[in-house]
Parts: structure tokens; sequence; C-alpha cells
């Protein structure tokens, strides 16, 4: 397998000709503490969706078939992820958990965004295309990632299994000798890291916290373990990336899993839910049966109004 | 530290002060619920910080905060009012003496 002719360097300079934003964004790296304001804010300096897309486009990155068909995977996982958890926006708890679930909705949203413009970058499609204008079948995404919201331990022990199996995906593929995911998974990773924070958080005071906000946290788990183990299998896919250097398995990533998220359920004083496994199938296309009405409500405006703007 | 958990079931506000940049102050930013300091801290992260505006906060809770009493006003901020001496306007700068 070849690896792209571009360095994150690259995706990472090329920041002119696209948005105004990109002003700031070139500012903000020289921009020391001798010019430091406490008034004056910059959108810093970071890989974003649109230098992926610009590269793409410009064709300074071009992900091989089977680079594509990966990012696919981890684009859809993280935008059916976005989608459940902008669910909640207005539907929170409270006011500060409603922005705090937002904004983890929106960090995925941008590795949704990222992930999917590269896998675009095969066939010359567009992010939007890629998101809008598949059917239910043609998804990528593990079943993990469409389990319904549930009540909020329901979605602390979705987010809480997500966070900790991306930080360890992510953490890896920062090796990647694919230059573009290397370079979004080094964004990602960050981002990843505080979701597990949160979601650790709250896993410690629900299981710890009243008797039935206790309950309803073991029931969380109860309901979401069935989908782990499909995040960890195997497939002919993840061989070939693993020995090209440009993924790693995920079955490798299952020990750092099990033992990191043992920590957090042990002092939480919680066990690992003992339930059969799901079927699984999510990266073959076969979905559980809530992902079609998701899709549904994802895609009907785009789809009622082809290449609307606002 | 915890403040005390108001009647009612509802979180203790926080005061949050973010400071933006190293060398510079912490500023009061605004304040939120949280059930706690730990998740005080991460709440501001998420209200106050979402827009790259900090690299420091603090959080305090509000019952801590000892404030001036608007009503004093006059004794306590319209006193200086008038006293020029106090201030260092009466010196002739320096030959070569850029910044003052």
């Amino acid at each position: 397998m070849s690896t792209p002719e571009t360095t994150t360097q690259e995706t990472e300079t090329e920041t002119t000709g696209h948005g105004d934003i990109s002003v700031g964004v070139t500012t903000a790296g020289t921009s020391g503490d001798a010019t430091a304001s406490a008034t004056r804010i910059t959108p810093g300096n970071a890989l974003r969706p649109e230098d992926i897309a610009l590269a793409v486009s410009r064709g300074t990155a071009k992900p091989t078939e089977d680079v594509a068909e990966f990012a696919l995977r981890l684009g859809d996982d993280a935008l059916i992820l976005a989608q459940r958890l902008g669910h909640w926006i207005s539907r929170a708890p409270e006011l500060e958990e409603d922005i705090a679930l937002g904004n983890i909705a929106l960090d995925q949203l941008g590795h949704a965004r990222s992930f999917l413009s590269y896998a675009g970058g095969l066939n010359g499609k567009s992010e939007d295309e890629l998101a809008y204008f598949r059917s239910e079948d043609e998804f990528r995404s593990v079943e993990l990632f469409e389990q319904p919201n549930g009540d909020f331990a329901v979605t602390i022990a979705r987010q809480f299994v997500v966070s900790y199996y991306q930080f360890e995906l992510y953490r890896r593929l920062t090796q990647s000798a694919d230059a573009t995911l290397a370079g979004i998974a080094a964004k990602a990773v960050k981002e990843v890291d505080y979701h597990r924070d949160h979601s650790a958080q709250w896993v410690l005071r629900l299981a710890l916290g009243t008797d039935e906000s206790r309950r309803k946290m073991i029931h969380g788990f109860k309901v979401i373990w069935p989908y782990v183990d499909e995040l960890f299998a195997d497939d002919d896919l993840t061989a070939r990336l693993a020995a090209a250097g440009a993924a790693v398995e995920p079955s490798s990533l299952r020990a750092d899993f099990d033992r990191l998220t043992g920590e957090v359920l042990a002092e939480a004083e919680l066990e690992v839910p003992q339930v059969p496994a799901a079927l699984g199938g999510g990266r073959r296309g076969k979905h559980s049966e809530h992902l079609g009405y998701m899709l549904a409500e994802m895609q009907v405006l785009a789809r009622q109004h082809p290449g609307a703007s606002w | 530290m915890s403040p005390e958990t108001p009647a009612g079931n509802v979180w203790p506000i926080w005061e949050v002060f973010v400071r933006s940049s190293r060398g510079l102050s912490h500023v009061h930013a605004g304040s939120l619920h949280a059930p706690d300091a730990a998740m005080a801290l991460r709440n501001a992260r998420d209200l106050y910080t979402r827009r790259n505006e900090g690299v420091s906060i603090w959080v305090v809770p509000a019952d801590a905060i000892a404030s001036s009493d608007p009503d004093a006003k006059g004794a306590f901020f319209e006193s200086p009012q008038g006293k020029d001496y106090r201030h260092a306007t009466y010196y002739t700068k320096s030959e070569g003496v850029k910044h003052l």
C-alpha cells in the first residue's frame, strides 16, 4: 500500500482561500504572549475538515481504497453518535450538561467531517454526499453508536464505552503510515480524552449517588454492554491495514480498554455486566432497527432540497 | 470545597474566572450550576472556553465570595474622587523614558 504524498504539515498550512476564519488562523500561530489580549480571541490553529477537503480536491491527499473504507467506518461512527447526542440539546438534566453534551456532539461531528472528507477523496465525493445520500446498508458504523439515547445514564454508559474505545484507537492512529489519518487522529485524540473524563465523572457520580441514580447507571451499562464486542472485531480490511502500518487491529485495543474502563468501574463499585454480545454486523452494513429511523430524520432536509445551503 | 446545596435539589452556583493567556490575570467570566468543584471546572470549560478563550480556569462557590454593598457606593467608592494627588500626574517625565 502506498502512502499519500502529503504530510500533516502541508494540510495544516494550506489554510488560505477558503473562509474568512483562515485570516485569524494564520495569525494565531505567530501570536505569542507579546500580543496577548484579554478580549481578542482567535479560533486557534488546528487541522480542520476544510483543510482535508481542500487537500483532497487539490490531489495532495488521496486515500487508498482500504484507507478510504476505514475512514468511512470511523466517520460513520462519529456522525451517527453526533446525531444521537444532538438530540439531547434542550433536553439534558441541566443547562450546563446540555452544553457539555452538545460540545461532545460537535467534536464528534468534526471528526466525522474530517474522516468523510478524506474517504470521499477516493471517488470525488463530498462529505455531504456521503452523509446524506447513502442508504442504511451503505453505512459502516458499528451498532453501539446508533443505540437510542435512553435516559441520561444510558447515554453516559454509551459515551463512556465510546470514549475509551476511541481514545485507544486514535492514540494508535497518530502513528499511522497514512499521514492524513494520523493528522485527524492527532486532533481527535485530545478531544476524546476530554470525553473520557466527562463520562467517567458521571459514571462515578451516578453509580455512587442515590439509590435511584445507581440503579439507572447499572441499567445503562446492561443495555449498552452487548454492543461492546463488535468494537474490537477484526476483519480482512483491518488485517490488511495493520500489515501496511496504516491502522491497528481492533482486537489489539481490547486489553487497554478493559483495564482502563475496569479501573473506573471498580471505583464506581460496578461490575462489568455479564450479558450476551449482540450479533453485530455494522461494518458490513447490517444495522440494528434504530439506524433507519435516525437516517430518515438526518437526511430528509438534504434530500428534499438537494444543494440547499443556509 | 463544596458549598451547601440549596433546598429543592438545585445545583449550587459557582463563579468562573478565566485566564486568557500566560501573564494575564484571571478575569470573571460568569457563573454556572454544578454539583461539586470537579464538575464546576468541567462545566466552566464547556461554557466559557469553547471558543479558545482560556488557558486556566478558577471556580469559586458563589456563596464564598463576600461582596461590597451596592447601597454603600458613596462611602465606599466616591470618596477618592477629586483627590488628584493620589495619581502620579505631577511628575515631569525624565528624558529618554519611553513607557510611562
